[in-house]
């Protein structure tokens, strides 16, 4: 199949590109502030910032409708704040307090929101593409219209139970978009090292489905991109993939020195491709908001995100009973 | 306002580090995202990235300090045109981390290791009314009519798995679903069980109610980690918000001359996990009740059929909507001198060594699980406490097998009841063998279970 790649941009309203531009923003320092708080001790264990990938989810949700499904892995933060989760309740369960989503009880990794179709936040590399298949499977059983987002890296494009789940996605025609977030790397292993395939995407093309490379650096790109996908999903013709290229500024997690690349290439990805800054450019150039506009737009953002802070510090840690609570139905 | 920058953790279990180097120097403006300095742990050298934007208005501690505690201030990074404040003048800093895994934070399992001074009052109310119409069927046929009025019943309820549909099931039990319910609700899959177990998951958590079939329990191994992973633990990991509700059901253990990798029981595997539930019937009433409640259920559900007992036909009540609750043993033999414990097709051995012993007028009180898990201990530990003797048979491996669990159950809770000490009858501790000779001799059979029976005895 010839390479193809979306050059297409979605016209959107200077009002529409400042909510992405908020939304994107939202994310970032969301990150930053869970990085912080993870230095301070108050977030534990694994934690994977978004840090550098927020035009994908933002450019994707912008093409939703209510009762729209989404799932992802670990690295699950700004999918949720995008998808309109409360940034308390996500920063309380990453310190593991009462008031976080889960009670404190899932973590970083392991957050949903059944008001919001948020269906987790898994741990296991690849283990929440059959479910996302398995979530469009419950609509088209139900006969309505819905589309699940099922996000996962490029490591993860390397399972098996992903092609097993391409296989049957196309076999019984599940309205589900496979999102490939290629951030170049799995952990420490660039995607050059862990296989010879040229694309990501064109692997669908063994089991027919439709999909097409899409630039994760642009939210505009990314949106354009998720609207054909949704569409083709809604029409009833079965999954699509959307292999979006982006780029994690920070280590695989907290704890990760990030030794296989270089600081000039993480320093060219930020100063020349940063999503945040492209839109902010745009804003300014087209003049669809000032400055002040903006500033004010960061300050209320910082205070959205010290206030998750304080909340997810003050909120007390779940009672002991919680222990063995919810474990059956 | 000045504000301190800390020793930052930069892994889960990082206390201490050393600061290697420093990339700034005091005067510096800083923006969030730069790099600051390098931080030696235990296992990297890392890079520190600024938090907040300012001018780094103070280094506290020197490049090449060793055994920095975490959140020590190590900078102190002022705003534009500030003054570094006096020592000791307040500067904004971060709370201390909360204290981790604190003392208060651990608790017992509810478990309690004095003897119970009671015997427990287990429910052994009859599983259906008196003078019920009873008619015989197989297990293969209870099954499938359980299935097919649960379907009846609720449109969210359907069966995918291998050959399910179209062949009407490797073993024939989704025999006629196909023609009653379609292809909607009877799927063929493709032979993919790490995939489509994932599918069915995703189904549940998307509010239906799937029964997937393995056309044995031995290819459920490619799908293992759904089952505990995805559909186990999600339910806690959501803080109750999301369940998943499926039943995943097929063939378990010998069946016969089939080798090593299609012979093995999985009862002991899956009642090791919080968040599942394990059923494993002997009988067709059993197999039929078991499963409606199994399809009910809001969690997911182990179910180990047998292939060896699918064609056995037991007294199965003719009742509209018949039920057994998870969690009841059911006494198939009532004894004082010995209690026998078994569950699926142990029950064969456990009930014919019952008979062969009664001839010599040692009474066996046998007790089916039914459930592996929920395990009605209570029942077990009544009988115990009555005939101070305990034999448990299973076909799967000796080591960490179910009847290990009840007899630490039965230590703790009844060790002053006992005359003498516990037998776990397991299969022997091989892969299955082909030759019919050894086949029959890595299974547990009725000999030894009598056998055992005479040892706790002493008859
Ligand atoms: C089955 C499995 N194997 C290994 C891991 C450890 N692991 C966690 S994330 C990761 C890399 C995944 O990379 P990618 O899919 O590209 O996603 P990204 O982290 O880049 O978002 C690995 C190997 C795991 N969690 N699960
Ligand atoms: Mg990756």
């Amino acid at each position: 199949m010839a390479a193809r790649k979306s050059t297409a941009k979605s016209n959107v309203s200077a009002e529409e590109l400042l909510s992405y531009y908020r939304d994107m923003l939202l994310i970032r320092r969301f990150e930053e502030k869970a990085g912080q708080l993870y230095g301070m001790g108050l977030i534990g264990g694994f934690c994977h910032l978004y840090i550098g990938q927020e035009a994908v989810v933002v450019g994707l949700e912008a093409t939703a409708k209510e009762g729209d499904k989404r799932i992802t892995s670990y690295r699950d933060h700004g999918h949720m704040l995008a998808c309109g989760m409360d940034p308390k309740g996500v920063m309380a369960e990453l310190t593991g307090r009462e008031g976080g989503y889960s009670k404190g009880k899932g973590g970083s990794m392991h957050m949903f929101s059944k008001e919001k179709h948020f269906y987790g936040g898994h741990g296991i590399v690849g283990a929440q593409v059959p479910l996302g298949a398995g979530l469009a499977f419950s609509d088209k059983y139900k006969g309505n219209d819905n589309v699940t987002f099922t996000y996962f890296g490029d490591g993860a494009a390397n399972q098996g139970q992903v092609y097993e789940t391409y296989n049957m996605a196309m076999l019984w025609d599940l309205p589900v978009i496979f999102v490939i977030e290629n951030n170049k790397y799995a952990m420490g292993t660039s995607v050059q090292r862990a296989t010879k395939s040229p694309s990501l995407w064109e692997r669908g093309a063994a089991y027919g489905i439709k999909g097409e490379e899409v630039d994760g650096m642009d939210v505009l790109a990314v949106k354009a991109a998720g609207e054909k996908a949704v569409a083709h999903c809604r029409a009833g013709k079965g999954p699509y993939i959307l292999e979006v290229m982006t780029y994690r500024y920070r280590g695989h997690s907290m704890s990760d020195p990030a030794k296989y690349r270089t600081r000039d290439e993480v320093q060219k990805m930020r100063s020349e491709r940063d999503a945040i800054e492209n839109v902010r450019e745009l804003l300014l150039q087209g003049k669809h908001a000032s400055e002040d506009k903006l500033k004010e737009i960061d300050r209320d953002i910082k205070a959205i995100v010290n206030e998750a802070a304080e909340f997810s510090k003050e909120s007390p840690e779940p009672a002991l009973e919680e222990l063995w609570t919810d474990i059956y139905a | 306002m000045a504000t301190e920058v800390l020793m930052p953790a930069l892994s889960p279990t990082m206390e201490e580090g050393t600061l290697a180097k420093w990339l700034v120097k005091e005067g510096d403006t800083v923006a969030s995202g730069d790099i600051i300095a390098e931080i030696e742990t235990d296992k990297a050298t890392m890079e520190f990235e600024a938090v907040d934007e300012g001018v780094i208005g103070k280094i506290l501690i020197e490049a090449g300090t060793d055994g920095v505690k975490v959140n020590t201030p190590i900078a102190i990074l002022v705003a534009e045109g500030e003054e570094v404040p006096e020592e000791g003048a307040k500067t904004e800093t971060a709370p201390a981390p909360a204290a981790l895994n604190g003392e208060e934070g651990k608790t017992a399992a509810p478990a309690s290791a004095a003897p119970a001074p009671e015997a427990p009052k287990p429910d052994t109310s009859p599983d259906w009314p008196e003078g019920t119409e009873m008619k015989s069927q197989t297990v293969r046929e209870a099954l499938r009519d359980a299935m097919a009025e649960e379907m009846r019943s609720t449109d969210e309820v359907f069966v995918m798995g291998e050959e399910v549909a179209e062949y009407q099931g490797a073993y024939k039990i989704t025999q006629g679903l196909l023609d009653e319910f379609g292809a909607r609700r009877v799927i063929d899959t493709p032979i993919t069980e790490h995939g489509f177990a994932g599918i069915g998951v995703g189904a549940a958590f998307g509010g239906l109610r799937p029964i997937v079939e393995f056309m044995t329990f031995n290819f459920a191994m490619q799908a293992i980690d759904h089952i505990i992973n995805s559909a186990a633990k999600t339910l806690y990991m959501s803080g109750g918000q999301m369940g998943c509700p499926i039943v995943f059901r097929g063939p378990n253990g010998a069946a016969a001359r089939v080798g090593a990798q299609h012979s093995q029981c999985y009862a002991a595997w899956y009642s090791q996990i919080p968040g599942l539930k394990v059923v494993m019937p002997y009988s067709a009433a059993d197999a039929k009740g078991l499963l409606k409640t199994a399809i009910r259920d809001p969690n997911p559900v182990i179910f180990l059929e047998n292939e060896i007992l699918y064609g056995r036909s037991f007294e199965v009540p003719d009742l509209e909507d018949f039920t057994v609750p998870f969690g009841k043993a059911k006494i198939w033999r009532e004894g004082k001198d010995v209690t026998i414990v078994s569950f699926g097709i142990g029950m064969t051995y456990a009930l014919e060594a019952a008979e062969k012993l009664a001839e010599d007028g040692i009474e066996a009180e046998v007790i089916d699980l039914r459930t592996i898990r929920p395990m009605d201990t209570d029942a077990i530990l009544a009988s115990v406490m009555k005939t101070n003797r305990l034999v448990t048979v299973e076909e799967g491996f000796p080591q960490g097998s179910v009847g290990n669990y009840i007899t630490s159950v039965v230590m703790e809770q009844a060790f002053d009841y006992l005359d003498a000490p516990v037998i776990n009858l397991a299969g022997k501790d091989v892969p299955m063998p082909y030759a019919a000779n050894l086949e029959k001799l890595a299974l547990v059979t009725t000999d030894e279970v009598v056998e055992a029976v005479r040892k706790v005895t002493y008859r």
